[in-house]
């Protein structure tokens, strides 16, 4: 229970007892109330039936399931999963030579380069999509560059599309890709980058062989962390796609909020969740490799 | 490659760096310039003016919603922030459990559409009405697993020598936690407190699920602006928001940094 050495009669060893109690027990019992309960309740609200006027009655069986194989649904979850991956891959694509460049700035100046990463993070969610309405509307300033520098006449409109949405999403989460990416390049030992290269290996080499491979748990830290809210927004895909685009994150919206079909809400969303702890597992398993391999 | 660059400054690697903060800054950068336009639009510039935040101040469903948020954004810090400095030293000092450890990041770590709808399902079921109040402990259960991150990185550091010196002296375990423990991580506390304040600020999705039909949090408030169309007020808004936050960053990075340092 403690590292602490024994000692001290009975009272003392009360203690002991007692304090571990104290310090883990208000703690554990909120958590309790507001997270095990909520996450036991959607988990049976799965095998539940809708109620007629909202809510959920206990009728139970596995029709939720079922559901969810319709095409209808299925479609959403390929779209979803196409665009949140093409997200993740656009911000790791952004991220990394950002992320390396920051790495190799004097110290001073990289503390300053993660505080510019880290502020628009900071911003308001909202208001960073707002932003994209602004500049991707169709009277909006990129239209105006457009046309501006005669790429095109005709005024279009970028904005209610999967392609904002895909931009929404890569602006909104960037700063989570490069701040894993710079953490785990920041560590790699620049020697055994010019080992590889006295050795005759070319850059192309060198970063595919050495970088990539020791930075990978960073690459798959920030993936992750790009890619899981990405796919669970509801926001980006309503502002920025118009409604056009349907993300599993809407549908789980709708379900709760306007369909008022919670048990199958429910079974969307514990899908998310599932697909969560699949991916942390092959996180796990990637920064073991890593670490081992380094180590060995 | 590395030795290139080692010594002879950033060679190409300027290139990355100031297209990233291009596009990272140049959309927020618009909305700053526009939200001094004079005229009705968002979009053509018409002349220098401070019309749309006057608008601002004399907006009173914004207002509210501010004064909202900040009374939601305090209980919640309260909260978590006891909490979450109990369970930080709880785990630290008391248990080597790794499922206590994940389980206190757990809030942390699901996603908040999840969070969202189960804490929705739940306050339904315990027929709990949905009001201020019931963001306020949302956000106080997602807080708390953020004041365990920060607190246990700061306890992680430290070890518990001085605790046990002064348990072998005779205090107790409430005069060791105030006199020793606390002193030594007040640091992250305060983080901690300043984290949650923040993160309930800017909250929106749990807010949204958990929120009483007269509730309108800052983000909630955002939200409806932003869904019924482009207005310079929104850009004046924008402009104060972005303006807290660069504070609050750079004041946060400046309390953390001294800590690393030592």
């Amino acid at each position: 229970m403690t590292t602490t050495k024994q000692h001290g009669g009975i009272g003392a060893r009360l203690r002991r007892g007692v304090e571990p109690a104290v310090l883990l027990g208000p703690g554990l019992l909120f958590y309790a109330v507001l997270v095990a309960v909520p996450v036991l309740l959607v988990t049976g609200y799965m095998f539940a039936t809708r109620g007629r006027f909202g809510g959920v009655e206990w009728e139970l069986g596995l029709d939720n399931f079922t559901r969810v194989t319709d095409s209808v649904y299925l479609e959403v979850f390929r779209e979803s999963l196409g665009l949140a991956l093409l997200a993740t891959l656009l911000a790791l694509l952004i991220g990394y030579p950002t992320a390396y460049a920051i790495a190799k700035l004097p110290p001073r100046w990289r503390t300053v380069a993660l505080v510019l990463v880290v502020v628009p993070f900071w911003t308001n969610f909202l208001i960073r999509v707002y932003a994209w309405i602004v500049l991707l509307n169709s009277q909006g300033l990129l239209n105006d560059l457009l046309v501006g520098i005669g790429v095109t006449d005709d005024r279009f409109t970028l904005l209610y599309t999967p392609g904002a949405v895909v931009v929404g999403l890569v602006y909104s989460y960037l700063p989570l890709m490069i701040l894993p990416l710079y953490a785990a390049i920041e560590k790699v030992d620049d020697d055994l980058l010019e080992a590889s290269a006295d050795l005759g290996a070319g850059r192309v080499r060198t970063f595919l062989g050495v970088q990539l491979p020791l930075t990978l748990p960073g690459v798959v830290t920030g993936s992750i962390l790009v890619f899981v809210p990405s796919l669970g927004n509801f926001v980006v895909p309503e502002l920025l796609g118009g409604g056009k685009t349907v993300m599993v994150g809407n549908l789980i919206r709708d379900q709760f909020l306007k369909a008022q079909d919670w048990p199958f809400g429910s079974v969307l969303a514990m899908m998310v969740v599932v697909l969560l702890v699949l991916l942390f597992l092959g996180q796990a398993w990637v920064t073991r490799r890593v670490e081992g391999g380094a180590r060995g | 490659m590395a030795s290139g660059t080692r010594r002879s400054g950033l060679g190409w690697l300027w290139l990355p760096l100031v297209l990233c903060a291009a596009f990272l800054y140049l959309p927020i950068l618009v909305l700053v310039v526009m939200s001094f336009n004079g005229g009705g639009s968002a979009y053509s510039w018409d002349g220098f003016s401070l019309r749309w935040y006057d608008e601002l101040l004399h907006d009173d469903v914004l207002l509210e919603s501010v004064v909202t948020s900040l009374g939601i954004a305090a209980g919640a810090t309260v909260i978590a922030t006891v909490l979450g400095t109990l369970l930080a030293v709880g785990l630290a000092r008391h248990t080597r459990s790794r499922l206590l450890e994940a389980a206190a990041m757990a809030p942390a770590i699901l996603p908040d559409l999840v969070l969202a709808i189960g804490l929705l399902s739940f306050f339904y079921a315990a027929g709990i009405p949905k009001s201020a109040g019931t963001v306020l402990l949302a956000h106080a259960a997602f807080g708390t697993a953020f004041v365990v991150a920060v607190v246990r990185s700061r306890l992680a550091g430290s070890d518990a020598a001085l605790e046990e010196a002064s348990r072998d002296l005779g205090a107790g375990a409430l005069s060791t936690f105030v006199l020793i423990t606390l002193p030594s991580i007040a640091p992250a506390v305060v983080a901690g407190a300043l984290l949650v304040f923040t993160l309930s600020l800017d909250e929106f999705v749990i807010a949204y699920f958990t929120a009483g039909p007269t509730t309108k949090t800052l983000p909630i408030t955002v939200y409806s602006m932003v869904r019924t169309g482009v207005t310079p007020e929104i850009n004046a808004l924008a402009t104060v928001l972005v303006v807290v936050s660069v504070v609050v960053v750079v004041v946060a990075a400046r309390a953390i940094r001294p800590k690393e340092k030592s």
